[in-house]
């Protein structure tokens, strides 16, 4: 979106600054040692005033990492201008470390568990409870204004916690979290008298009634991002209604299921600055009159970029929405069921779109018209309706991909669940778009070839790495053998996340990959035969990963056990199944460096080696 | 016709694909089963996971008949009842090979009907569920490794709730395939654990999604956490289908997914009977998602908001066009569309199916009393 794009343009001016600035560091340490400098050359060089508001507008950790490995007043430098801490490894330090480092924090982003537990591969009682961190928070940073978690644990009594611990609060976003219910939430829009944001997007809730919303008081104003489409209960409709009528600076609102077109039409009128937006249920009968109430709704509201919700969709009424759709940069229309007709009539009307995530019903004819009539398209994510339903055999293959990049040369990031695939189809398609930076594609059948040919998918992924030289990001899938990772560990210079699932012939093809892929920080391996001959091939690569996920591969608690014992600054932790022995499969496998050492609270079932 | 696979013979082979039972899979529906996961059903199969291929067409029948005899423990007590049940009803044929003894002799009899290939029984199974099968036993067993580890955690495997025949056939599959998995795997089939716990893992979900038979939900083996899709997100899509499961005897308010298929189509789809108000709209919207055919259908020749056919109409549809449209009420019994009222309709309606018209015929009397009872 184009806020995170010119902030990343203004990143890497600053970035370049530094760099100018760290050449001049050298120079002056240089100057400084050779026996002619002088400390008046030193001081007019370069204030330290100068170099403290330099580092202090730089946004992104990587390049506050980056400058606090200059030298130790650079370190220092930054420490304490340093706001924002991004934690991706709630257990690679601990909250203590955290808090000495950095004095003055006001907001913090903790990721916690292994992405694989979002597919139930991880035990409930696995950890990553925040509890721990906002106790010392509560302590260290009381001025705390933002929290912003994804994949923890968070339970009722720590948002109770959190909300009654911090005054100043404003912002939380829970993402993909579990361990608390609607009671949490209560808590917190009760306290949190300065809450700016409430971003609750696709957790494990235990939904226990709407009643939190009504919890706001109504002295309540400051509200500007409020997103409980996850929180499917009905709420009270006019509680929302009138905080949506006080926070005159709301600009980003989703609804859940539970509130309907002609309240969703109500909650417009009130909120005409909205850039966001997530409807409720778009199917309600309407009558001629409100079905008019509804698109002159949506004509005053111009400021509305991203489009969302749209559960339980009548295609009747999409037009209602064209008003907004010419300005729509970010169209999710992931959990509405659309047939590729329905969609083809929205898109004519959707010249700008950027990003556009859709559901499989709309089938290759339905991706025709996108690649027809989104030309700026960006980002696209197709998901299946019906992923376990073997019967239901719709849905979009190759063509539908081929489709879209003929007609969206700016793709560079898909997510694409399709039945069948081909190794030509995935050729074409970085031939046509070759600045792929996230290619996720997934064919559902686990190890299943190229269709046509019957070839593995080998062709395919290796023209990905040849061709799409700035690719971050990778999952395979499909009937791939160790050429796929060969290919891979040659050609993915700037690969940082791979995603492996039932693929791969020997260890040889995850040697491959740790052997070549300089930026790796994440791999996450499931199905695979890999065994303890490659997980000991990575020894020193480890270190410079944030993690390493193996399940269901052949690796042996022994292997892992020479793991832990070569790399004592790696966490190896193995996720036991009841009754199994110790020296046999090791079945799940985590491994991530940390500084915080092993983790005290660790269930029985996962023993750190 | 021949028998519908579910390739219980066909598991040492591990279903991978003996051209032999290439499109085996023809059954009462007239639809080609495909099953991209795993089973023999189709030659679609010979391009799906193919990554046992060799050790397990070498293997033979036999063989793997044997070792999947008598497994002990194999079966968790609780499925036992269910298995009689469903089973009882259906065994007429003897057991082609010996079985070994089983602790509970209800439990071998259940066992009598897999083994001895008893493909009648679960072919009246399958058509009892109207589901394809559960069908990724086969092959791609070893995958199981993965699943079972997570049997114990209370997302466990995908074995929720099935039908006991189906689920015996899963576990017993399981069995050879995985033995010879463990060739290439490399690693120990650890015990199955496929128990039956009700799980919040993805395959509760499913019981969501199928949404054809009040009684038993799909037979669906699956690999947990596969695809890889966030549970929020199956919950979510589930419960949107999830219309047909009944409170009070009427569906939920909320989308009515019911599944729809045509005659020689390779594919089902889906569609939300809520959205439509009418039978010519629904009819339009079949119209335009299987468009190649003509639907010869009530209401778009009857005058409009006339919904109850007529017999003389009827008979005019059945021979003035190719296929009819009809539906699998609640009772099971396949009507033809356009009998009741709309909203009955959608009330009743648990499938729908795009038949050709020669094979309607037997249907439009029987239509046509069930209309004269209810009038």
């Amino acid at each position: 979106m184009e806020s995170s794009k010119l902030k990343r343009e203004k990143d890497s001016q600053i970035s370049d600054e530094l760099n100018e600035l760290r050449m001049e560091s050298s120079e002056l340490k240089k100057a400084r040692d050779s026996p002619i400098s002088d400390e008046s050359y030193r001081r007019s060089s370069f204030p330290d005033e100068v170099l403290e508001r330099v580092i202090s507008l730089l946004n992104s950790h990587r390049d506050r990492s980056s400058v606090s490995l200059v030298c130790k007043d650079w370190y220092n430098m930054e420490r304490w201008s340093r706001t924002h801490v991004f934690i991706g490894n709630c257990y690679s330090v601990s909250p203590e470390i955290v808090a000495q480092r950095f004095p003055k924090i006001r907001s913090v982003t903790l990721k916690g568990k292994p992405r694989f537990s979002d597919f139930n591969l991880v035990p409930q009682n696995w950890g990553a409870d925040v509890h721990a961190w906002l106790v010392v928070f509560a302590a260290k940073y009381p001025f705390l204004e933002e929290l912003r978690l994804k994949r923890m644990t968070i339970s009722d009594a720590s948002l109770e916690f959190l909300a009654s611990s911090f005054p100043n609060f404003k912002a939380l976003s829970l993402l993909s979290c579990d361990g608390f219910s609607t009671n949490g939430l209560a808590a917190i829009a009760t306290h949190c008298k300065n809450l700016t944001e409430l971003d609750i997007h696709e957790n494990d809730i235990d939904d226990k009634g709407g009643g939190w919303l009504s919890c706001f008081p109504e002295s309540f104003t400051s509200l500007e991002v409020l997103n409980f489409a996850n929180v499917t209960s009905d709420i009270n409709f006019d509680a929302l209604e009138r905080l949506t009528g006080r926070c005159k600076s709301m600009r980003v609102l989703k609804v859940n299921r539970s509130i309907s077109l002609e309240q969703l039409q109500r909650l417009l009128a009130n909120a005409p600055h909205l850039t966001e937006l997530g409807t409720g249920s778009f199917s309600q009968e309407l009558t001629p009159h409100q079905y008019e109430d509804l698109e002159s709704v949506f004509n005053n509201c111009k400021n509305i970029h991203t489009l969302s919700g749209l559960w339980e969709v009548k295609g009747l009424y999409l037009p209602a929405l064209y008003p907004v759709s010419t300005h729509l940069t970010f169209l999710n229309l992931s959990y509405a069921v659309l047939q590729s007709d329905e969609l083809a009539k929205l898109l004519v009307h959707c010249p700008q779109l950027r990003r556009l995530w859709v559901l499989d019903t709309v089938d290759d004819k339905g991706l025709e018209a996108v690649g027809s009539n989104c030309p700026l398209l960006e980002e696209l994510r197709v998901f299946p309706a019906d992923p376990f339903d073997e019967e239901i055999v719709h849905g979009v293959t190759e063509a539908g991909f081929v489709a879209v990049s003929y007609g969206c040369p700016r793709l560079h990031y898909v997510l694409y669940f399709c039945r069948q695939m081909t190794n030509a189809a995935v050729t074409t398609v970085v031939q046509n778009c070759p600045n792929f930076t996230h290619f996720r594609l997934c064919i559902m059948t686990p190890g299943q070839p190229d269709y046509l040919t019957n070839e593995p998918m080998d062709e395919a992924f290796g023209a990905v790495v040849k061709t799409c030289r700035k690719l971050r990001r990778l999952s395979v899938s499909g009937y791939l053998t160790d050429l796929t990772f060969e290919h891979i560990g040659r050609y993915a210079k700037n690969l940082e996340t791979l995603s492996v699932a039932f693929a791969g012939s020997s260890d040889w093809g995850m040697q491959c990959v740790l052997a070549g892929c300089p930026k790796l920080r994440k791999l996450e391996i499931r199905d695979c035969p890999f065994g303890n001959a490659a997980l000991l091939s990575g020894l020193e690569k480890y270190e410079s990963m944030r993690s390493l996920w193996m399940s269901a591969c052949n690796v042996t608690m022994n292997g892992c056990r020479l793991l832990a014992r070569e790399m004592p600054r790696l966490n190896v932790e193995v996720m036991k199944e009841e009754g199994s022995d110790d020296d046999g499969r090791a079945d799940k496998v985590y491994v991530y460096r940390s500084i915080a050492g092993r983790r005290r609270d660790a269930p029985s079932s996962v023993l750190t080696l | 016709m021949s028998p519908p696979l579910l390739g219980v013979e066909e598991e040492g082979q591990s279903n991978i694909s003996s051209p032999s039972v290439d499109c085996i899979s023809q059954n009462g529906l007239g639809l080609k089963e495909r099953n991209y996961l795993g089973l023999s059903d189709c030659s679609s199969v010979d391009s799906s996971g193919v990554s046992l291929p060799e050790e397990n067409k070498s293997k033979l029948n036999l063989k793997a008949t044997e070792l999947r005899l008598g497994l002990p423990g194999s079966q968790s007590p609780e499925r036992e009842p269910e298995l009689c049940l469903l089973n009882s009803g259906k065994l007429d044929e003897k057991p082609l090979f010996p079985l070994l003894p089983s602790k509970d002799g209800i439990c071998s009899s259940s066992q009598k009907s897999v083994v001895s290939g008893n493909k009648r029984g679960f072919s009246d199974t399958m058509d009892g569920f109207s589901e394809v099968k559960g069908s990724v036993y086969g092959e791609k067993n070893w995958m199981f490794h993965g699943a079972n580890s997570d049997s114990e955690s209370p997302q466990a495997v995908g074995h929720g709730k099935y039908p006991g025949n189906s689920g015996v056939n899963v576990m017993l599959s399981a069995r050879p395939s995985v033995a010879q998995a463990s060739v290439k795997k490399d690693g120990p089939p650890n015990a199955l654990q496929e128990r039956p716990h009700a799980t919040t893992g993805t395959n509760l979900k499913q019981t969501g999604i199928s949404n054809n038979n009040s009684s038993a939900p799909a037979a669906k083996a699956q690999v947990v956490g596969w695809p890889p899709i966030r549970s929020f997100r199956t919950k979510t899509l589930a419960t949107s289908s999830k219309n047909n499961d009944e409170v009070d005897g009427k569906p939920g308010p909320g989308a009515l997914f019911v599944k729809v298929s045509m005659a020689g189509a390779p594919y089902l789809r889906k569609v939300d009977l809520r959205t439509y108000s009418t039978y010519r709209e629904l009819s339009s919207a079949l119209e335009k998602m299987f468009s190649c055919f003509t639907l010869g259908q009530c209401g778009s020749h009857g005058a409009p908001g006339k919904e109850i056919l007529s017999e003389s109409k009827l008979k005019d549809l059945l021979h003035g066009s190719e296929y009819v449209l009809t539906y699998e009420d609640k009772d099971g019994d396949w009507m033809l569309v356009g009998d009741v009222p709309w909203e009955m309709f959608i009330e009743t309606c648990k499938r729908l199916k795009i038949m050709k018209s020669s094979d309607a015929i037997g249907l439009a009397p029987r239509a046509m009393e069930k209309s004269k009872i209810v009038n």
